[in-house]
Formats: structure tokens, C-alpha cells, sequence
């Protein structure tokens, strides 16, 4: 085998395709990564329980909001690694991508339903109603049946390799959400606020408000690379120990 | 091929059909559950007649689910989807004839029932006719999207729920375009007519033929993962 330095581009890619080499690769990278995820949640937890100050309408409630756009961003993005690597399954082939769609899916809707209930817990005290039927939240709950499908199919078809194929187009046919929900807000009338940080014109958000938000958001994707790169190591043995039992059977 | 395609169409057609249940059981099941409605809510016609253009649109939604995994089951456990993926007749054309024909022989007796359930409903007098225009205009999409929901559960045994909960999110966008073109922008107890429910029902028909496209090669692709 070539060292990794020896390899052109397109090599690197397929030799990052062997199970083996992803396996030593996240084992040196998981440590590092983790405590860079922890230091990065428990500043931005400080950040914005203590020093991040009290809005001038919302007073405390405010607070909820360093989990709550977060976790919806990371929901969002949750679904773009996973329709990024359907598509790279189905495209190229690429033997890794639909473990790290299968490893993505329980984390994202994991954000999808942290990202409803806090929205409902900040929607209580700030518009009287745990939950209304604009744009943005019904985009976010069919998000979250999304997952929940896509998940369904992975545990009902009983082969990976087929499942994953059947899941890729699931999860390429539903990416339409993506888009649909980010500009929900521009294009129905809603209740849910339009966008403050991702927007033309540069983010309207104060500055003391915006740097914990953007700590809390890093924190929480490094914690979703953390959750994805393990889910993929264990998908990966699990796997293995399938062929292995599979041959044990067959004698 | 457009004799191929002229000849699926009239294959599946004459087999729904022939063999039956399909058309026939959506039907019953559309008229069951517009009856279990008003048991439901209690017989205030006023209040009936409110809600409904959303709850055919609703019963409407459940009866054409049911029917989905007709679509490929009995051709995938007899072999003839085999045969299909080999012939001549591209994939993702035979997925639409499939999803065309399941069209004739479902939605388009459930939109022909439409008009005589809405009399249970208490629907308002003008309301019929959006209301028809936007079922004829819907329940395409209803079935090309449900294509892909059956193609991708073919090889699960009793999948059909699957299908219908992988499915259902997709018809959402239908539903809520469909409501808004049956009565005005979706608000309960509007004026049929009026520019919002005719841009819904100019959304609704962008639903319907981007599903004509977006159904057939998902479809084909999902068969193409199951059978390989």
C-alpha cells in the first residue's frame, strides 16, 4: 500500500474508501475532536447562560435561543450531510456514504425534535401558543417525519447494501425541504420571526448576542461530527459482524 | 416505445380493472371515512360544511395511500418487474405509465366521487366546481409521488404502511395547495374564487408536473436499488 502522500486527488478518495483507513483515521481524530466539542459547549453554555445579556422585549427567555437556533441549524445541516452522501453513494459508488447517511439520520432528527420542543418552550412565554401551523414549523415537523421515514426504510429492508441505495433516493427526493424550509419565512406570512443571521445584508443580530450564538452553534456541529464519526465506527463492526455471523452460518 | 408505453398502460388499467379492488376499494374507503366524520364532530352542518373542502382533501389523501402498494407488488412477486427492467421500455417510462394508469383507474374515481361525498359535508353550492378543478389538478401528483413510496418499499413484505408514511410527507405540499384551491387561500368558511385559491391552484398544478418528472425517476431509481 502507498503512503497517503504518494496518492493524486482521486486516489486519496478511493483510499479513503477502505473501511480500515476510516477506522484509524477517526480513532486518532475522535479524541481531539471530542474535547475541542466539549470546551467549545461548555464556553458557549457560559457564554450564554452568564455573560450574553437579557433582551429588551424577552427579558431571561431569550436564553432559550442559543439552543434553540442551533439546534435547528444543525438539523438543517444534519440533512445535508445525509442527502450529500446519498448522493455521493449513488453517484460515485463511494462504499463509506451510505454508513455516514445512515449515521447522520438519529443525530439530526435527534436536532430536528430538540429544535420543535425548545421552539415550543420559547413560543409559550413570547406568543401564548405552544405551537401554531406557519410555515416554518410545519416545515420543521415534515423535517422530522423525513428522518423518521428515512430511518423506517434503513430498519425494514433487511440487506445494507440494497437499504442503503432505497434510502439515498429517499433522502435525495426529500432534500427539496432544505431550501423550503430556510426561506418559509420569506415566502408565507409566519409567525416564526424571519431570518436574522443568514440573511442579505449581514446578520441583524446585536453583537453580545450573535458571538454565543455562533460558539453554541460550533459547539453543537462539532458534537454532531463527534456523534457521526462514532455512529459510523459502529455501523462499520456492526457490519462486520453480520459477514461474520452470515459465514458462520453457512458453515 | 410509445407503443410499449400504450401497451403498459393499457395492461395495468385492464388488470385493475379485471382483478378489482383497487379503484373500487378507494372509493369505499373515501365514503367510509367521510361518513365517520360527522359521527366524529357531531352533525352541525354549518360546521360541516366549513371544514369540508380540507376534510375531503384529507379522506382523499388516506384513500389514495392505501392503494399505493398495488402499484409493484403483484409484478415484483410474479417476476414481470424483472422483465419490465429488462425490456425495451425504459424504466423510468414504465414507472410512469404504472403511475398513470393507477391514476385512472384510482384518483380519477375518487375525484368522481368528490362532488357526491361533499353533498354529506354540507359543501357549499359554489364550491364544487374548485373544488373538482383542484382534485383533477392534485391527485396526479398523488400517484406519481406515490410511485416512488411503493417503489421503495417493492421488496418488503407488507410494506404498504411504509410506503404511506415515507409517502406522506411529500403529499403534504398537495394537501395544503388543494385545501387553498377548494376554498379561498385555505380559510375556513371563505369565498371560493378569489385570487388566493387561484394561486394555490397554480402552485397545485406546479406540484402535479414537477411530481410528473420527480415520480418516475426516483421511482425507477428506487426500483433500481430494490431489484438489483
Amino acid at each position: 500500500m502507498k503512503a497517503m502522500s504518494e496518492l493524486t486527488a482521486s486516489q486519496k478518495f478511493h483510499a479513503f474508501a477502505n473501511p480500515a483507513r476510516f477506522m484509524a483515521l477517526s480513532d486518532k481524530l475522535l479524541p481531539p475532536l471530542g474535547l475541542l466539542a466539549a470546551v467549545c459547549l461548555a464556553a458557549g453554555v457560559y457564554l450564554s447562560l452568564f455573560v450574553s445579556p437579557p433582551d429588551y422585549q424577552q427579558g431571561e427567555t431569550v436564553r432559550i435561543m442559543y439552543v434553540h437556533v442551533p439546534s435547528a441549524w444543525l438539523a438543517m445541516f444534519g440533512y445535508m450531510v445525509m442527502a450529500g452522501a446519498s448522493a455521493t453513494g449513488l453517484i460515485f459508488r463511494h462504499p463509506l456514504s451510505d454508513v455516514c447517511a445512515k449515521a447522520a439520520a438519529p443525530a439530526g432528527a435527534a436536532f430536528t425534535f430538540l429544535a420543535l420542543v425548545t421552539g415550543a418552550l420559547w413560543g409559550e412565554p413570547m406568543w401564548g401558543t405552544w405551537w401554531v401551523w406557519d410555515a416554518r414549523l410545519t416545515s420543521m415537523l415534515i423535517l422530522f417525519f423525513l428522518y423518521l421515514g428515512y430511518m423506517a426504510l434503513w430498519a425494514t429492508i433487511e440487506e445494507p447494501a440494497r437499504a442503503g441505495r432505497a434510502a439515498a433516493v429517499l433522502a435525495l427526493v426529500g432534500s427539496i425541504n432544505v431550501p423550503i424550509i430556510h426561506y418559509s419565512v420569506e415566502w408565507w406570512n409566519t409567525l416564526h420571526q424571519p431570518a436574522s443571521v443568514f440573511r442579505i445584508g449581514g446578520p441583524s443580530i446585536a453583537g453580545p448576542m450573535l458571538a454565543p450564538l455562533l460558539v453554541m452553534a460550533t459547539g453543537f456541529t462539532l458534537f454532531f461530527i463527534v456523534v457521526l464519526l462514532v455512529r459510523m465506527r459502529a455501523e462499520i463492526l456492526r457490519r462486520r459482524v453480520r459477514v461474520l455471523r452470515l459465514a458462520r452460518a453457512e458453515g | 416505445m410509445v407503443r410499449a408505453f400504450m401497451a403498459l398502460i393499457r395492461r395495468d388499467t385492464g388488470l385493475a380493472v379485471r382483478v378489482g379492488g383497487g379503484g373500487g376499494m378507494a372509493v369505499f374507503f373515501f365514503l367510509v371515512v367521510v361518513t365517520v366524520v360527522p359521527l366524529g364532530i357531531g352533525p352541525n352542518l354549518k360546521l360541516l360544511g366549513q371544514i369540508a373542502p380540507g376534510m375531503l382533501w384529507v379522506a382523499l389523501l388516506l384513500s389514495a395511500l392505501l392503494t399505493l402498494d398495488r402499484l409493484f407488488q403483484a409484478d415484483f412477486e410474479d417476476g414481470s418487474l424483472d422483465l419490465l427492467m429488462m425490456g425495451g421500455l425504459p424504466l423510468e417510462l414504465a414507472v410512469a405509465a404504472k403511475a398513470l394508469s393507477h391514476w385512472l383507474t384510482t384518483g380519477l374515481p375518487l375525484v368522481i366521487a368528490a362532488p357526491l361525498l361533499a353533498l354529506l359535508l354540507n359543501l357549499d353550492a359554489a364550491a364544487f366546481p374548485p373544488l373538482i378543478t383542484a382534485m383533477l389538478a392534485g391527485t396526479p401528483a398523488l400517484s406519481f409521488l406515490g410511485a416512488v413510496g411503493a417503489a421503495l418499499t417493492v421488496s418488503v413484505r407488507r410494506g404498504g404502511l411504509l410506503a404511506s408514511l415515507l409517502v406522506l410527507p411529500f403529499y403534504i405540499p398537495v394537501l395544503i395547495f388543494g385545501v387553498g384551491a377548494a376554498s379561498a387561500a385555505g380559510m375556513v368558511g371563505g369565498d371560493p374564487g378569489t385570487a388566493a385559491a387561484h394561486q394555490s391552484l397554480l402552485l397545485l398544478g406546479a406540484v402535479t408536473l414537477a411530481s410528473l418528472v420527480v415520480g418516475p425517476v426516483a421511482g425507477a431509481a428506487a426500483l433500481r436499488a430494490n431489484l438489483r
